[in-house]
C-alpha cells in the first residue's frame, strides 16, 4: 500500500531515539511562476536569494515582535523535544520543535547577534547556503503549525511562527509551495479553494436540496447569494463537495431550517479556509478575509457563521475583526463571527431543538479537538469553551460517548497530521507517520470502549483522517462531521 | 591598592554598563516591536487582570515547563529559586545596615537558606547538564555555548560554596570593595584566588547576558503567546504597519 514503513502503533506511546536524516527526502513541490505571482512572490528562485532572504528576515523579526522574542528566547531546555506529533512519527531529529527553530535560528544568529557575528561556532550559528534553504525547504514542511510546542515551553515559544516566518521568507525570493500558492491563487480568481465556479456550487447546493427532501420530506434550503437573509454561513468548500463533510452541511442547514433562521451562503467567499495563514502572509491571509466582509456587505446580511474547519476558525476568530472589521454593521448582539457550534450550541441552550439521541446510538463517539480550535481561538464566553462546547453538542445527541487519553486532548491535542499545509499527495509520508499519535490514542479508546467514531469540525482533519486511517486499519468512514450527528439527531418538523 | 583591584573595578564597572545597556536595548527592541496579530495560547485569560496571573504562575512557578517534563522541572526550578537566594544573600555585600533593605537581607531564613541554597543550586545544575549529555534529543540541540554556560555558572556555584563552607574569605575586606565600587571611593579587593576567579566568571556572566539565551529571563514578559489578552473578537489589534496597509489600498 505505501513505499514506506507506516509506523507500528505501540500499546503505549513511545518517545523514539533520535534517527537523523530520517525525513530528510520529504519535500513538497514547487509553486511555478504562474501561481507566485498572483500572490505578489517571485516567480522562481531569484539569482541575489541569500541577501533578499537575510533582509527579508531582518524584515520580519522588525514586524512581529513573536518572532524576535522567539528568535531570542530559546534555552535549549529540551522540554518540546518530545511534543511534536512529527517527531514522535519520524524521529527526525529536525522534527523536534526547538531543532526546527535552530535552522531559522543559527542564520538569525549569524546575521543579526553578536555572538553569532564572531562566534559562530560557540553558540550554532551557520551562514545562509543552499544546504540550510534545502532544509528549511523540508522541514518548515513538516510542521503543520499546530502550536502542540507553544503549551509546554516555558516561554510560549511558537515553532508555528517560526515556522511561517520561514516560509514567507521562501515565498519573498521565489521558492514558494505549489499546494498552498495554487489554492490562495484559486480564492482569489474562483472565490474558493476547491475552483468550483458559481454555476457548479449553486447547482451542488440544489442537488443537496433535492438529496435532503428525499431523505426528510422535507423542503430544506441550502442558498446561495440569497440578498437579505439574517445569516452568512462561511464554510470550507469542502462541505460542497466531499464525504464526510458534506453531511455536516446537510447538518448546519437543518439547524437553521429548525430554527427558523434565514441563511445564505455566497459564491464570492465560498471558503472558510484562509491559506494566507499558512504561508504566513499578512497580506494574503487579509486579502482572503476582506472577501468575506464584502460578501457580507453585499449581501446585507445581519450575522456571519462560519462552518466546520480548524484553521479557518483560528483565523475568523482570532484575526477577522482585526484583517477585516470593524463589523459594525453587523447585529452588535452577536459576537462577529460565530462559529455554527457555538451557534448550535446556543439554540440548544434556548430550547429551540429537539434530539433524538437513540438516532445515534449505533455509534460510539470520541472527539478529535482540531489543532487552531484548540490552541488558538475560542468558543463562547469562558477559556476552554472551545473544548466544551462541542462536547456538550455530542453529549446532547450521542448516548455513547469517550474521550481519548487526557494528555492528547484539549490542549494537548496531537494534530491529525495533515494540518498547515501539508495536505497534498507529495507529503503522504510525512502525513501518515505524522498521525501515529493520534491513531495511538484512537486505538486505546476503540479498544477499551469500543468506539466506532471519530467526530472532527476541521475539514483538513476530515479529509486527512479519511485518508490516512485505513494505513492503520481503520476505515476511511469512521470520521464524521460534529454536524453529522446534530443532524441525524435532529427532530424536524413542527411537533405534533 | 593592587593592579588587581584597579583591573576588577574597571571589570565590574564595565560589566554593569554592558548588563544594564544591552537590557535596555532589548527590553526597548522587544517592546517597540509591533505584535500585529492576537496569538496567545488558547485557553487563554480574557482579563488583563488573568494575563497577570498567567504571567506571574510561568515566572514563579514555571507552569509551561511543569506540564511538559517534570525532571526539567525540577532541576531549573531549583536552581532558579537558588539564584534568587543567592542575590538576597549577596545583598549584604552591596548595601551597609542603614540602607532600608538592610532588614530583609539579613533576614535569617535568607542567610542560612541562601547558605544552603547553594547546594540546591548545584544539584539543579548538575541535573541540568545530565540532561543534557544524556537524553539523546537534548544533545542533539545543545551547542558549545549551552554546555559552557552550565559550566560557567556550576564554576560560580562551586566557588561560592567553597568559600562558604572550606576556605573562608576576608568578607568585611569583601564589603569594602564592593561598597567601594558602589560610591565610587575604591578599596583593594582581597586577595583570594576563589574569589578572584568567582568574580571573574559573575563578570562574565553580567557581560554576556545581553548577547545569549540569558535573555529568556526579560523574553517570557514580552512573549506574545503568554502575555494577550484572549478578546480578538471584542477588539480589533492593529499594529501600525498593517493599519498602513488599510490606507493604502483603499
Ligand atoms: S507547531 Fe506543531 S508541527 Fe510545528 S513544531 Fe510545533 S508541535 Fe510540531
Ligand atoms: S521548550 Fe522552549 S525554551 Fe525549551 S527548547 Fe523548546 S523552544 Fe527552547
Amino acid at each position: 500500500m505505501a513505499d514506506f514503513e507506516v509506523p507500528e502503533v505501540t500499546e503505549y506511546p513511545v518517545v523514539p531515539l533520535v534517527k537523523e536524516g530520517a525525513m530528510a527526502h520529504s519535500q513538497p513541490f514547487v509553486a511555478k511562476g504562474e501561481f507566485q505571482q498572483p500572490l505578489g512572490f517571485p516567480g522562481e528562485l531569484v539569482d541575489n536569494w541569500k541577501e533578499i532572504a537575510i533582509d527579508k528576515m531582518g524584515e520580519l523579526k522588525g514586524k512581529y515582535r513573536s518572532l524576535q522574542v522567539f528568535l531570542d528566547s530559546c534555552v535549549k531546555c529540551g522540554a518540546c523535544t518530545d511534543k511534536c506529533h512529527y517527531y514522535l512519527g519520524t524521529a527526525d531529529p529536525k522534527n523536534m520543535p526547538v531543532a526546527r527553530q535552530d535552522l531559522f535560528r543559527k542564520v538569525y544568529r549569524r546575521y543579526y547577534t553578536f555572538a553569532g557575528k564572531y562566534f559562530p561556532k560557540l553558540v550554532g550559528a551557520e551562514d545562509l547556503t543552499e544546504s540550510v534553504l534545502d532544509d528549511w525547504w523540508s522541514y518548515f514542511h513538516q510542521c503543520s503549525e499546530c502550536r502542540r510546542c507553544s503549551v509546554y515551553c516555558p516561554y510560549g515559544i511558537d515553532t508555528a511562527e517560526i515556522s511561517m516566518a520561514a516560509r514567507e521568507v521562501m515565498d519573498s525570493v521565489g521558492k514558494g509551495q505549489k499546494y498552498c500558492n495554487e489554492i490562495i491563487g484559486k480564492v482569489y480568481k474562483i472565490g474558493n479553494n476547491l475552483g468550483l465556479p458559481e454555476a457548479a456550487l449553486k447547482d451542488t447546493l440544489e442537488g443537496l436540496e433535492e438529496e435532503v427532501k428525499d431523505d426528510t420530506g422535507l423542503d430544506i434550503k441550502y442558498p446561495c447569494d440569497e440578498k437579505g437573509a439574517e445569516v452568512l454561513l462561511v464554510t470550507p468548500s469542502a462541505d460542497f463537495f466531499a464525504e464526510p463533510h458534506v453531511d455536516g452541511l446537510i447538518g448546519y442547514g437543518k439547524v437553521f431550517h429548525q430554527a427558523g433562521i434565514s441563511w445564505t451562503t455566497s459564491s464570492y467567499a465560498s471558503e472558510a479556509a484562509n491559506f494566507g495563514l499558512f504561508i504566513g502572509s499578512y497580506e494574503n491571509m487579509r486579502r482572503v478575509s476582506m472577501r468575506i466582509r464584502e460578501a457580507a456587505l453585499d449581501l446585507g446580511v445581519k450575522r456571519i457563521v462560519f462552518g466546520e474547519c480548524g484553521h479557518a476558525w483560528r483565523v475568523a476568530y482570532s484575526f477577522l475583526n482585526t484583517l477585516a472589521g470593524p463589523f459594525d454593521f453587523l447585529d452588535p448582539n452577536y459576537p462577529v463571527p460565530q462559529h455554527v457550534c457555538e451557534f448550535t450550541y446556543d439554540l440548544m441552550q434556548k430550547g429551540a431543538l429537539k434530539f433524538d439521541k437513540s438516532a445515534n446510538d449505533h455509534r460510539v463517539m470520541t472527539y478529535h479537538d482540531s489543532c487552531n480550535v484548540a490552541r488558538a481561538s475560542r468558543m463562547g464566553s469562558w477559556p476552554g469553551g472551545q473544548f466544551d462546547i462541542p462536547r456538550a453538542l455530542i453529549r446532547a445527541i450521542c448516548n455513547n460517548y469517550y474521550d481519548m487519553p487526557p494528555d492528547t486532548i484539549r490542549e494537548g491535542t496531537f494534530c491529525c497530521g495533515g494540518g498547515g499545509g501539508l495536505l497534498t499527495d507529495d507529503l503522504m509520508e510525512l502525513r501518515v507517520k505524522g498521525s501515529l499519535p493520534r491513531m495511538q490514542a484512537l486505538k486505546r479508546v476503540v479498544e477499551d470502549h469500543g468506539v466506532t467514531h471519530l467526530a472532527a469540525i476541521c475539514a483538513i482533519c476530515k479529509s486527512q483522517f479519511s485518508k490516512i486511517m485505513p494505513y492503520y486499519g481503520f476505515e476511511m468512514d469512521q470520521i464524521i462531521s460534529v454536524h453529522q450527528l446534530v443532524g441525524d439527531a435532529l427532530v424536524l418538523g413542527t411537533e405534533q | 591598592m593592587s593592579a588587581l583591584s584597579v583591573v576588577y573595578a574597571l571589570l565590574f564597572y564595565a560589566a554593569t554598563v554592558v548588563l544594564i545597556g544591552g537590557l535596555t536595548y532589548k527590553i526597548w527592541q522587544y517592546a517597540k516591536t509591533p505584535a500585529p496579530l492576537k496569538i496567545p495560547t488558547t485557553p487563554a485569560p480574557v482579563t488583563r487582570g488573568g494575563v497577570v496571573m498567567r504571567l506571574a504562575r510561568e515566572v514563579v512557578l514555571f507552569e509551561s515547563l511543569f506540564k511538559a517534563t517534570k525532571w526539567t522541572w525540577i532541576f531549573g526550578w531549583m536552581f532558579h529559586l537558588a539564584l534568587l537566594l543567592a542575590f538576597f544573600r549577596h545583598l549584604r555585600y552591596a548595601i551597609s545596615p542603614d540602607n532600608p533593605l538592610w532588614p530583609l537581607v539579613s533576614l535569617p531564613v535568607v542567610q542560612t537558606f541562601g547558605k544552603y541554597g547553594g547546594y540546591a543550586m548545584l544539584i539543579g545544575l548538575l541535573g541540568l547538564l545530565g540532561r543534557r549529555v544524556f537524553v539523546d534529543r537534548v544533545r542533539y540541540i545543545s551547542a558549545p555555548s549551552d554546555y559552557l554556560m552550565l559550566l560557567m555558572l556550576l564554576g560560580i556555584a562551586g566557588t561560592g560554596m567553597l568559600m562558604t563552607f572550606v576556605s573562608h574569605t576576608d568578607i568585611v575586606a569583601l564589603k569594602a570593595f564592593v561598597l567601594g565600587l558602589v560610591r565610587f571611593d575604591w578599596q583593594a579587593l582581597p586577595s583570594s584566588p576563589l574569589l578572584v576567579v568567582h568574580l571573574s566568571l559573575v563578570a562574565l556572566l553580567m557581560l554576556i547576558f545581553p548577547f545569549s539565551k540569558l535573555l529568556h529571563a526579560p523574553g517570557i514578559f514580552f512573549s506574545p503567546t503568554r502575555n494577550q489578552v484572549d478578546n480578538p473578537r471584542e477588539r480589533r489589534h492593529l499594529a501600525p504597519w498593517a493599519a498602513q496597509l488599510e490606507t493604502e489600498s483603499k
